[in-house]
């Protein structure tokens, strides 16, 4: 049972009479077109000229650590934020002027969840709904097609507050979908909930990019953006310092496989020079010190072949995680 | 193109979906009534109606009769009640859109999801505003049968003073809400009771203002509960006077100053 309609048609029965030239878009068009895209709040940039085009049907990620200007860029793109500077087109409108109609055909999970408190899980949906132009008992009808698409049937007439985190997450992602939106944006979607909480999420959001739905989305778990991204940026500083699929990623900033070499407590800067040559390329963490080889059992053989015993030896493919700490240069502070 | 954008959907068919979603704003607040908050607006009804038993009657009975602007002379309480119906229109404005309003604007961060959708701050100001009106108006109305049952204003002239009593809700809400955007933590609202129970004590509640030194009076017929509790007299007390114009139009200007005042604002505060 999919709670959306394929192929999804300009939805203006719920955008009311704004945004007429939504309808006019080429089909090839991009969903969303940003280039040099600034935000400045006074003297700080949080995003400095970035260029992004995000087709149909594609599911888009910005990775990059806290402060990097993922949200601001979100926020923007959610026509909740004016751009600063630059060219931003979002199904082909202006959201300086067209706003309004933008909004209507945008799903939004933001990164804190503003559920209501004062009303039910189901009214949640119903109400929100609402704001969309949607009659009640329509509304009422895809509310119950939603709290089964994200498990929460059994907690329609319950409040909001004693859900769990990730039971809020997917409510809050569920009140995205009520419009039926062309492009949903999920602002760290799994951020704060635990594992097998996060796995629902990725496996509902997965089911959302099967029925083609545009998904584009913020996070700071390299898991997350590898699972869900076909394409992502790496943003740092306001800026965009990578953009590709993610196996294009490893494959350009990182090796095929990674060693990880723990050394219990000798010194890993003198390590790190014996292990010199060895691979394409080392990188010493506070911890440990990866080996980046295209073929990783053959160069963990090398490092035992030199004499070396390391207390620990980790053999694993290549991750976006590899690839942020090379482009950004540090690992991830949250 | 561009001629097809601008005058597409036309002038009224935005404004039609304006109204709309004001209203969904408007009716997200009946749904809430569902929660504890119904106890909340139940309360509102009985803080009027005890003052007025208690100083209206129970004062009164130890008070001369009053003189009114047209020379006649009535009793206590039939002056006080229509102080006690402007100053409950009031309150419940307020409470309204400063307590209720800022909480789910920055507390539950309400506000943060529904400008996701394509409401815009001015809608959600003129939605909660409605809402505000709304729950005002049963106050009033339950407040005027209760006055023309007490014998302290007739049937006819209790149908008037209704709407003024709205005008007064509306104007005070738009106060209201213009005031929340400026306020940063719940420490401001001692602040505003303070200033609100001092207008409530002043206005020519339970003395004509005609009482106090000259400075004083000028300074609270500069406020504004005072022109809304000598519109709402004026009334109840069946006299009508070119002067119930002016308090009106004062009205009128605070309550669209105030509305203009909370979209603008909350735009600045939420939009950023």
């Amino acid at each position: 049972m999919s709670p959306f309609r394929r192929p999804r048609p300009a939805p203006d029965q719920v955008t009311g009479p704004v945004g007429a030239t939504g309808g006019a878009q080429a089909p090839d068009a991009p969903m969303i077109h940003a280039r040099g895209l600034v935000k400045r709040f006074g003297d700080f940039t949080a995003v400095n000229g970035i260029d992004v085009d995000v087709a149909r049907g594609e599911s888009f990620g910005f990775l990059g650590p806290n402060g990097a200007g993922k949200s601001s860029t979100m926020r923007m793109i959610g026509c909740v934020s004016q751009p600063t500077g630059g060219v931003l087109r979002i199904l082909g409108m202006d959201p300086r002027r067209q706003g309004t109609g933008i909004r209507a055909r945008l799903g939004v999970c933001p990164q804190q969840d503003s559920l209501d408190p004062e009303l039910s899980v189901k009214e949640n949906l119903v109400s929100y709904a609402r704001f969309f132009g949607i009659p009640r008992r329509v509304a009422k009808a895809k509310a119950d097609e939603l709290l089964e698409f994200v498990q929460l049937t059994e907690r329609a007439d319950s409040k909001v507050e004693p859900l769990s985190g990730g039971m809020k997450r997917r409510l809050t992602i569920a009140r995205a979908l009520v419009n039926d939106p062309d492009i949903v944006l999920l602002d760290e979607p799994t951020t704060g909930l635990d594992p097998q909480a996060r796995h629902l999420v990725w496996e509902r959001l997965f089911r959302l990019k099967q029925q083609g739905v545009t998904l584009v989305l913020t996070t700071h778990y390299m898991d997350e953006a590898e699972q869900l991204c076909d394409r992502l940026v790496v943003m740092d500083g306001g800026k965009i310092v990578a953009e590709d699929s993610p196996r294009a990623l490893i494959e350009r900033y990182s090796t095929r496989e990674v060693v990880e070499l723990r050394f219990g407590a000798a010194s890993l800067e003198d390590m790190a020079g014996k292990l010199a040559g060895l691979g394409e390329r080392i990188e010493v963490l506070p911890d440990r010190i990866l080996l980046y080889a295209f073929d990783g059992d053959e160069a963990a053989e090398a490092v035992t072949g030199r004499g070396l015993t390391p207390s620990g030896t980790l053999v694993r493919r290549s991750t976006l995680e590899d690839v942020f700490l090379h482009l950004t240069g540090r690992t991830l502070v949250d | 193109m561009a001629l097809a954008t601008s005058f597409g959907p036309g002038v009224l068919g935005r404004l039609d979906g304006s109204v709309k979603r004001s209203g969904a704003v408007t009716r997200r607040n009946i749904s809430a009534l569902r929660s504890a908050y119904w106890l909340v607006v139940i309360s509102g009804f009985f803080e009027p109606l005890l003052y007025l038993l208690s100083i209206g009657v129970g004062v009164g009975g130890l008070v001369n009769k009053m003189a009114l602007p047209d020379g006649r002379l009535v009793d206590y309480a039939v002056f006080v009640a229509p102080s006690m119906l402007a100053s409950s229109a009031m309150s419940g404005a307020l409470a309204e859109t400063t307590f209720n309003f800022f909480g789910k604007m920055k507390f539950m961060k309400l506000y943060d999801g529904v400008l996701a959708t394509p409401v815009r701050p001015m809608e959600v100001a003129l939605g909660e505003l409605t809402w505000a009106m709304i729950r005002g108006s049963l106050y009033s109305a339950a407040f005027l049968v209760i006055m023309v049952v007490m014998g302290l204003t007739s049937a006819g002239w209790a149908l008037l003073a209704f709407p003024a009593s709205l005008l007064v809700g509306l104007s005070f809400g738009g106060l209201g809400m213009a005031l929340s955007t400026f306020l940063t933590s719940w420490q401001d609202f001692d602040v505003l009771g303070t200033l609100q129970f001092a207008l409530f004590l002043f206005s020519g509640t339970f003395a004509p203002v005609s009482s106090y030194p000259e400075a004083v009076r000028l300074l609270i017929e500069a406020t504004p509960l005072y022109h809304a509790v000598e519109l709402i007299r004026g009334l109840t007390t069946g006299s009508p006077h070119p002067v119930l114009i002016g308090h009106a139009a004062y009205l009128v200007v605070m309550g669209i100053l105030g509305l203009a005042v909370a979209g603008r604002r909350m735009g600045r505060l939420l939009l950023k």
